[in-house]
């Protein structure tokens, strides 16, 4: 099971009290009935399936039930670091290999 | 090739077994092939078969960067069945099921496949309804699959608890007799044998790590941990890692891959004569020849590669499966162990040309893809010989995600596949 920081709750919690919520950083646009096939394609069915470092959302369902983001290795399940919905993407990430 | 048969048995009984010869040859690598098969697992062995022996190219390689048979073939609990719910899924899972009949006298070797019948039970008035309406739709389709009091799945299947003090009752069953088992590791080697025999090379422990393209965007071939190979077609059958091959051609897929888990008690005499899936508690179980119950759990929720997953996974399949078999709370669990399956958004796969010309992708299976190792071979090896989908995989486009004609066993099938 996985240990997951929740960076509003500022601790480390059990994975059970959390739902993982795909992958993150992908907007949604404003104007999504005049989307073309194409472009809705991409925004709606198209994943990264990244091997290596991931960008996920995640919800603390049974905390403070709130979205956030977190950094993570897809070999090694092992957390980069998480941070809060509205932030960059990171481009700094501690420990990621140069 | 040697047959085997009941007299090569005897005749090496008779000089201590030492006339055997190598089921497949491992050749090195050529510099250039007709067509290369990407993924040594069940499905692409099965391709470059079929290649061989309805379509008459042995010119291929089957690359694998492990060992054959070593991925979800090797990991998954074997069970055979085809009563999905749409059109298109009974055409293609039904195509594999009638191949299966008769495989082990196709391939000259034991398959092992057991039509000892899967039983898939319903719990609530919902799943009454979602399995009734799969039996009609099944035998619209011509497809057995019947429905069963909780009385008659207690006859078919003894060990079920169907008392109505259980956490989770049995209200019925839908019952395809002609689903079963078959021997996982035995259905890659068959056809490894068969395709080698024919000429197919199969390289183990050659990773592929790029794809080529000439200036006009077509396939030359793909870049290995033994050098370059060529090739005008490449067919990727990578399992979890079909996203990554592919985005090595430029082509991103509406692909996720996650952990499955499945795991084996200690083997025990007879005591589980057919497959049981449940959907609503979320557990399959079947018994291997050699005693053990065979398990399988869910999918973990994440995207990994791990090839491992939450042990709480594997608790909540035992916590069901205790419920419907009380009889095995004191069972011993002896390994567990995870693959990773690639999840389409519909949960139907992907066996289709792609827009890059000589590149074809078999792949999206998710959790169920063992059972349709026979047919999803034939019908994509015709795909890459002909440049053309056979009529059964014909609907299974990545394009059907843009049009919206999605084949949805999502619904249809809950999450046991």
């Amino acid at each position: 099971m996985l240990l997951i920081r929740c960076p509003y709750c500022e601790e480390e919690r059990p994975e059970l009290e959390f739902r993982n919520a795909g992958e993150a950083h992908i907007v949604r646009s404003p104007n999504i009935a005049g989307e073309s096939d194409d472009d809705f394609e991409k925004f709606f069915f198209i994943r990264s399936n990244p091997k290596g470092i991931i960008y996920e959302r995640w919800r603390h369902m049974h905390g403070c039930a709130r979205f956030f983001n977190a950094v993570r290795d897809t070999v090694s399940d092992r957390f980069l670091m998480t941070y809060k919905a509205g932030e960059p993407k990171p481009t700094k990430l501690p420990g990621a290999a140069k | 090739m040697k047959k085997y048969s009941v007299f090569a048995i005897a005749r090496e009984a008779m000089r201590g077994h030492r006339g055997w010869e190598e089921q497949w040859s491992s050749p090195e690598p050529k510099k250039e092939y007709d067509v290369i098969i990407v993924g040594a697992g069940g499905h692409g062995l099965a391709t470059a078969y079929y290649l061989a022996t309805v379509h008459g190219i042995t010119n291929v390689a089957v690359l694998e960067k492990g060992w054959l048979g070593g991925g979800n073939t090797g990991r998954n609990t074997t069970i055979i069945r085809s009563n999905y719910l749409y059109d298109e899924s009974a055409g293609i899972y039904d195509h594999a099921l009638k191949l299966w009949d008769g495989l082990s006298q196709e391939l000259n070797y034991n398959v092992m496949y057991s039509p000892r019948g899967v039983m898939m039970l319903a719990h609530n008035i919902h799943d009454i309804q979602v399995l009734k309406r799969h039996v009609h739709a099944n035998r619209l389709n011509g497809i057995d699959n019947e429905w069963l009091t909780p009385e008659q799945a207690k006859e078919f299947c003894p060990p079920l608890n169907i008392s109505r003090d259980a956490r989770y009752p049995v209200m019925g069953a839908a019952l395809q007799r002609r689903g079963g088992t078959a021997r996982h590791d035995a259905v890659a080697w068959g056809y490894a044998r068969g395709a080698s025999a024919r000429g197919v090379h199969i390289i183990q422990n050659c990773e592929v790590t790029g794809v080529k393209r000439a200036p006009n965007g077509a396939v030359t071939g793909v870049e290995t941990t033994r050098g370059f190979i060529g090739a005008r077609k490449v067919g990727v059958v990578a399992a979890g890692h079909s996203s990554v091959i592919m985005n090595m051609a430029g082509v991103r897929m509406p692909l996720e891959s996650y952990p499955l888990q499945a795991l084996v008690s200690e083997p025990v005499k007879p005591v589980v004569p057919c497959v049981v899936m449940s959907n609503t508690v979320h557990a399959y179980i079947s018994q291997s020849d050699k005693g053990e119950l065979v398990i399988g759990a869910g999918t973990d929720q994440y995207v990994s590669y791990s090839q491992t997953g939450g042990l709480h996974i594997l608790q909540h399949t035992l916590d069901a499966i205790c419920e419907m078999f009380p009889i095995f709370t004191r069972m011993k669990m002896l390994r567990s162990w995870g693959g990773i399956v690639d999840v389409t958004p519909d949960r139907s796969p992907i066996l289709a040309k792609t827009p890059v010309p000589g590149l074809y992708v078999n792949c999206g299976w998710g959790t169920g893809g063992f059972k349709a190792t026979p047919g999803s071979g034939h019908v994509f090896a015709h795909t890459i010989a002909r440049d053309e989908p056979h009529p059964i995989n014909a609907p299974f486009t990545i394009e059907r995600f843009r049009t919206g004609r999605l084949i949805d066993e999502a619904a249809a099938a809950a999450v046991a596949h």
